[in-house]
C-alpha cells in the first residue's frame, strides 16, 4: 500500500515539475491526507464544514482579509492564549500554506 | 348459528385490525423492545445507524441528518425516540423502531449538544451561534423557550456543558464569559434563571454527577475546575483542583477532553487532565486531588465501567489509535489496546460486560469483552463517532 502511495507520489511530483501543479505544492496523496486532516481534525474545533465551532470559522469570507503568512504562522506555531495548538510537528510551512490557499478558495462539497 | 358466524367474523376482523395497528406502530412485522438498541453517528455521511447490541447487528441506517460531526444523542423515556443534536443546528427526532426520521428542525446555525428534561417533555439545545439555549417540546419539536447567552458584561457567549438536573432544570456554561447558569423550566414558557459569574476562564465542557448533586465545569483557560453543589446553590461555585498543573507548562491540546461518563467509585471521581498525559483522581468528600495516573497521551474520554472497577481512556490526535484500561482499585494500567486509527468514542453496555469503541479512520466499531479484553465483534460503519445506548434514557445527565 505504502509503496503504491510512494509510486503515485513520485509520478505526481514528476507531473508537477512539468507544470501541472505548482512546484512547492504537496504531492497528490499528501494533499488528500492534508484535506482529511483539515476536515476531520481541524474540524473537531472549527467544524467539519469549517463554519466554526469552539474555534472561529475558516470560510473564504472569514479569511479573505488576512495575510497568508499570519495564517501559516497560526497553524505552525499555534495561538498562545487560545486553544489553537501548534501543528508544526506534522505540517511543513509549505503544507500549511497549501491548506491556507485551499481554505481561502473554499472546500468543495 | 347466524349469531356465532357474525361473532367469529367480528373477532377475525378485530385481530386483523390489531395486527395492522401493531405493524403500523412498530414499522416491522415482529414486535421488539428498544432496551438493547444503540444509535451510532456516522459523522461524515450525516447518517445515524440503529444497532442491535445483543446480536451486534446494524438494523437501519437513517440518512438526512445534516452535519453530524460532533453529533450527540439523548433518548425519550420510552426509549423509542432518539434526539440527535447536529453541528449545523439540526435537532432530529429519530424513530428507532421504524428506522426513520420522525421530525427535524434546524434551530440554530451552530450547535454543540443537548439534554432532555427530568420529566421527558422538554429538549434543550446548546448553541454556539447564536449563543444560547433553546428549549423544545419533546413530542412536536415546537420551540417553547429561548435563552440567549448574554453575559453580565453584555457580550454573547457560546454555550457548552448543557445537562439536565432534577427539578426540570438545565445547567450550562458560557465559554466566552466564564459563567454557569441554571434554567428552571418548571414553567416551560417562563424559565427562571440563576447565574453564577466569574467561574473561571473558558469553561469547555460540563458534567453532572449521576445523582444530580454536583455540576462541574472543566476550564480550558486555567488549571482547575468549577464545581456547583446543586443541593446548595446559594453557596455558589467553588474552584476545585486549582492549579493541578502546578506551574508546569501545559502541552498544546489537539482535541478537547470530554467530561461525560466520569467514573465515581468509593467516593472518588476520575477526570481527564487538560493538556497533560494524565487522568486525575478526585476525592469527592474534600474535592482535593487524591492521585494522578500517567497515561499514554492526552485523555479525551475517561469512562467508567458501570461497576467502576475499570476506567477506559482514549486519547487526542496524534495518539488516537490507542485505548488504555485502568484498574481503579489499584490505579494501574492493566491493558493498552490498539483498536485502530482515530478512536473517537467508547460506550459501555448498561451492565458493563461489553464496551463499544468507534474507530473513525478505519470505518468500524469494535466491541470488546471487558472481562477478557478480547474483541468479540466488529461492525462496518462509515466514519463512526458517538455511540449512544438507549439505557441512557434513564440516567441523569446523559
Amino acid at each position: 500500500m505504502r509503496s503504491r502511495f510512494l509510486l503515485a507520489a513520485v509520478v505526481l511530483t514528476a507531473l508537477g515539475s512539468v507544470g501541472v501543479a505548482r512546484a512547492d505544492d504537496p504531492a497528490g496523496p499528501r494533499q488528500r491526507e492534508l484535506l482529511y486532516l483539515l476536515v476531520q481534525d481541524c474540524g473537531s474545533c472549527h467544524g467539519s464544514t469549517l463554519k466554526g465551532g469552539l474555534g472561529p470559522p475558516l470560510l473564504p469570507r472569514d479569511l479573505s482579509g488576512k495575510p497568508d503568512e499570519a495564517l501559516v504562522d497560526a497553524i505552525i506555531k499555534g495561538r498562545p492564549g487560545t486553544p489553537m495548538p501548534p501543528w508544526g510537528f506534522e505540517l511543513s510551512e509549505g503544507e500549511a500554506a497549501w491548506l491556507v490557499q485551499k481554505m481561502k478558495q473554499g472546500l468543495k462539497k | 348459528m347466524t349469531i356465532r358466524f357474525v361473532r367469529t367474523n367480528v373477532f377475525i376482523t378485530l385481530i386483523g385490525v390489531a395486527a395492522a395497528m401493531l405493524a403500523a406502530c412498530s414499522g416491522t412485522a415482529s414486535l421488539r423492545g428498544t432496551g438493547d438498541l444503540a444509535v451510532i453517528i456516522e459523522r461524515a455521511a450525516g447518517t445515524v445507524a440503529i444497532v442491535d447490541t445483543t446480536h451486534h447487528r446494524i438494523l437501519a441506517q437513517v440518512p438526512g441528518l445534516g452535519d453530524t460531526s460532533h453529533a450527540s444523542v439523548v433518548f425519550s423515556r420510552d426509549e423509542r425516540y432518539a434526539y440527535v443534536f447536529g453541528r449545523d443546528g439540526g435537532l432530529t427526532k429519530v424513530d428507532l423502531l421504524a428506522g426513520r426520521i420522525d421530525r427535524r428542525v434546524v434551530q440554530a446555525g451552530n450547535s454543540i449538544g443537548g439534554a432532555i428534561s427530568q420529566d421527558g417533555r422538554l429538549i434543550a439545545v446548546a448553541n454556539y451561534e447564536p449563543g444560547g439555549v433553546k428549549v423544545f417540546d419533546a413530542d412536536t419539536l415546537e420551540q417553547v423557550a429561548d435563552i440567549p447567552a448574554v453575559a453580565a458584561d453584555g457580550t454573547t457567549s457560546k454555550v457548552i456543558g448543557l445537562v439536565d438536573a432534577p427539578g426540570n432544570r438545565f445547567v450550562f456554561s458560557l465559554y466566552d464569559a466564564g459563567e454557569t447558569w441554571i434554567a428552571d423550566l418548571s414553567r416551560p414558557s417562563a424559565p427562571q434563571l440563576f447565574k453564577f459569574t466569574g467561574i473561571g476562564r473558558q469553561p469547555y465542557d460540563g458534567l453532572i454527577s449521576e445523582d444530580g448533586h454536583y455540576y462541574i465545569a472543566g476550564l480550558f483557560g486555567e488549571d482547575g475546575l468549577a464545581m456547583l453543589d446543586m443541593w446548595n446553590p446559594n453557596a455558589g461555585m467553588r474552584r476545585i483542583l486549582d492549579h493541578y498543573g502546578r506551574g508546569e507548562e501545559p502541552l498544546p491540546v489537539y482535541k478537547m477532553p470530554h467530561l461525560e461518563g466520569w467514573a465515581v467509585a468509593g467516593g472518588e471521581a476520575i477526570l481527564p487532565a487538560v493538556g497533560r498525559h494524565e487522568v486525575l483522581v478526585v476525592d469527592m468528600r474534600t474535592w482535593r486531588e487524591a492521585a494522578r495516573i500517567p497515561v499514554y497521551g492526552q485523555p479525551v474520554f475517561a469512562v467508567a465501567r458501570p461497576d467502576a472497577r475499570q476506567v477506559w481512556v482514549n486519547f487526542a490526535h496524534p495518539l488516537n489509535d490507542t485505548v488504555q484500561v485502568i484498574d481503579l482499585p489499584s490505579r494501574r494500567i492493566v491493558a493498552t489496546l490498539k483498536p485502530g486509527k482515530a478512536v473517537l468514542h467508547m460506550e459501555f453496555s448498561p451492565r458493563g460486560e461489553e464496551i463499544w469503541v468507534s474507530v473513525r479512520d478505519e470505518d468500524k466499531v469494535v466491541v470488546y469483552d471487558t472481562a477478557t479484553l478480547r474483541e468479540v465483534a466488529t461492525l462496518p460503519l462509515d466514519k463512526p463517532s458517538g455511540i449512544f445506548m438507549t439505557a441512557r434514557a434513564h440516567r441523569i445527565g446523559l
